[in-house]
């Protein structure tokens, strides 16, 4: 699932630095991403999983790194796919 | 000037708005800084008052603000935007200033010496994005450093402080940006740009190259993306809709005079402009509900940071701005059709040129296609709120 998450973010991210250098924790804004790509990520995850975001996921914290992703897409497969 | 604590907001802004007046023509007309209104805010003490009373000010509520802006907008639209613009500023300390030491002695300085706060988010090349910069601040040591072709700083010349945004550090990506405070003697400013414009003449938002030189403890401890959207966003939507809303009521209010001395010539015949007034009088209920709910929506969010950056938050006050910004250029047009002639007219006591014009900065001031290129993103995953009331 990480790995998937990553490469949605190297896709839609539009970031000014290659995803594979950035920690599961660093802070995905402080690197770069902008409001409009961070939407643009949301969609890309939500393709991939099949998942709808509720409203109460659609803020800065749900985005803020990888991890942060992660939890989120975990939370509505309800999976522990995170080990892959 | 007497001293008037102990009466409330409205009546002091009232004052305050009673001398606007006597030089709102004069402002626009020379494109000067509303000196006169910004020395009566001072001597009512209203630049303090959203400053929580453990710091000297006097806990002032966003709607308490608003209704000044309204009620200054009424008689100067740019001594109210100045006011708001402030406010704005004192917005971002109040919110997320209050756990660093430097910045709450300083809101006490500004409650004690009522100190005007100026912004400078706008820089050349970064194309009106306030969330993107180019410049960088420099810390060496204890102190920081920072240069910025500030394209616009409203009453830059007149701020005894500016809060500017930049770049964390020379390797920061553009969004990832901070906010400084920088008091009067800690900088200098070379003009680069003369604001010589249709309205809101008296903002005086020259372009200035920004140098200056802190402690570094003078950079908020919070990202400039977390200031923008929990405090900086919604309270600039907010406050400009209240100061907007003030220069469409005082329309409303003329083409109301001039309606009723009609009305007084010939009893018995209804006069021509009775029914546009009767529609002008509908849209600006509309747009004062609109800024109410908007408020309301704000108050409720503020003590949760997580709503605060939410996006349907985002969205609800993109679409208050939206629609106060359209709408009341639309009322003080019906305003002038009243009025006719004595409305397009300068110098009779019905005379909406300036309202027309100052008014016109509604929609540009933060692109309403920028932002309506924002809502429509967030749209892309975020789900209309269905509820009236909730």
């Amino acid at each position: 699932m990480k790995q998937k998450i990553r490469d949605i973010l190297a896709k839609h991210g539009a970031l000014p630095v290659p995803v594979d250098q950035l920690a599961e924790d660093s802070d995905l804004y402080a690197a770069g991403l902008s409001s409009f790509a961070s939407v643009q990520v949301m969609l890309g995850i939500e393709e991939a999983f099949d998942v709808e975001f509720p409203d109460n996921l659609l803020n800065r914290k749900s985005f803020q790194s990888i991890a942060a992703i992660t939890r989120a897409v975990e939370g509505l497969t309800g999976s522990a796919e995170a080990a892959e | 000037m007497t001293m008037t604590v102990g009466t409330s907001f409205a009546e002091r802004a009232q004052r305050v708005s009673a001398v606007a007046a006597v030089h709102a023509d004069d402002v626009d007309a020379r494109g000067r800084f509303p000196r006169e209104a910004v020395d009566a805010m001072i001597a009512e003490r209203l630049l303090s008052i959203q400053i929580p009373t453990s710091l000297g000010g006097e806990d002032a509520s966003v709607s308490e603000i608003a209704e000044a802006c309204s009620l200054l907008g009424q008689s100067c639209s740019a001594a109210a935007m100045v006011f708001a613009m402030h406010h704005i500023k004192l917005s971002s300390l109040v919110t997320h200033g209050a756990d660093s030491a430097w910045h709450s002695a300083f809101m006490r300085r500004v409650a004690d010496e009522q100190l005007l706060l100026a912004s400078a988010t706008t820089e050349g090349g970064i194309g009106g994005n306030l969330r993107n910069s180019i410049c960088a601040i420099e810390i060496d040591g204890d102190t920081c450093r920072l240069t910025k072709d500030a394209t616009v700083i409203s009453y830059g010349a007149h701020a005894d402080a500016i809060l500017i945004t930049s770049r964390a550090h020379a390797d920061a990506a553009s969004t990832d940006q901070v906010m400084t405070v920088f008091t009067k003697d800690q900088y200098t400013l070379e003009q680069t740009h003369v604001w010589d414009t249709l309205g809101m003449r008296g903002t005086c938002s020259d372009g200035w190259l920004f140098k200056g030189e802190a402690p570094k403890e003078q950079i908020l401890p919070k990202p400039f993306a977390e200031i923008a959207a929990q405090s900086m966003l919604a309270t600039s939507h907010l406050l400009w809709s209240g100061v907007w809303y003030g220069i469409a009521v005082n329309a409303v209010a003329r083409a109301q005079a001039f309606v009723r001395a009609a009305a007084r010539k010939s009893p018995g015949v209804a006069p021509p402009g009775a029914l546009r007034l009767a529609e002008a009088s509908n849209l600006l209920q509309l747009v004062k509900s609109n800024t109410i709910a908007g408020l309301k929506e704000y108050e409720a969010a503020k003590a949760d940071p997580d709503k605060l950056s939410s996006m349907g938050f985002a969205v609800a006050m993109n679409n208050v701005k939206i629609a106060s910004s359209e709408t009341v250029l639309t009322i003080i047009n019906q305003a002038m059709l009243i009025c006719g002639i004595m409305g397009y007219k300068n110098g009779t006591p019905f005379s909406l040129g300036r309202h027309l014009r100052d008014a016109h900065s509604a929609q540009l001031m933060i692109s309403n296609d920028r932002i309506l290129g924002n809502t429509s993103n967030l749209l892309l995953v975020h789900k209309q709120d269905t509820s009236l009331t909730g």
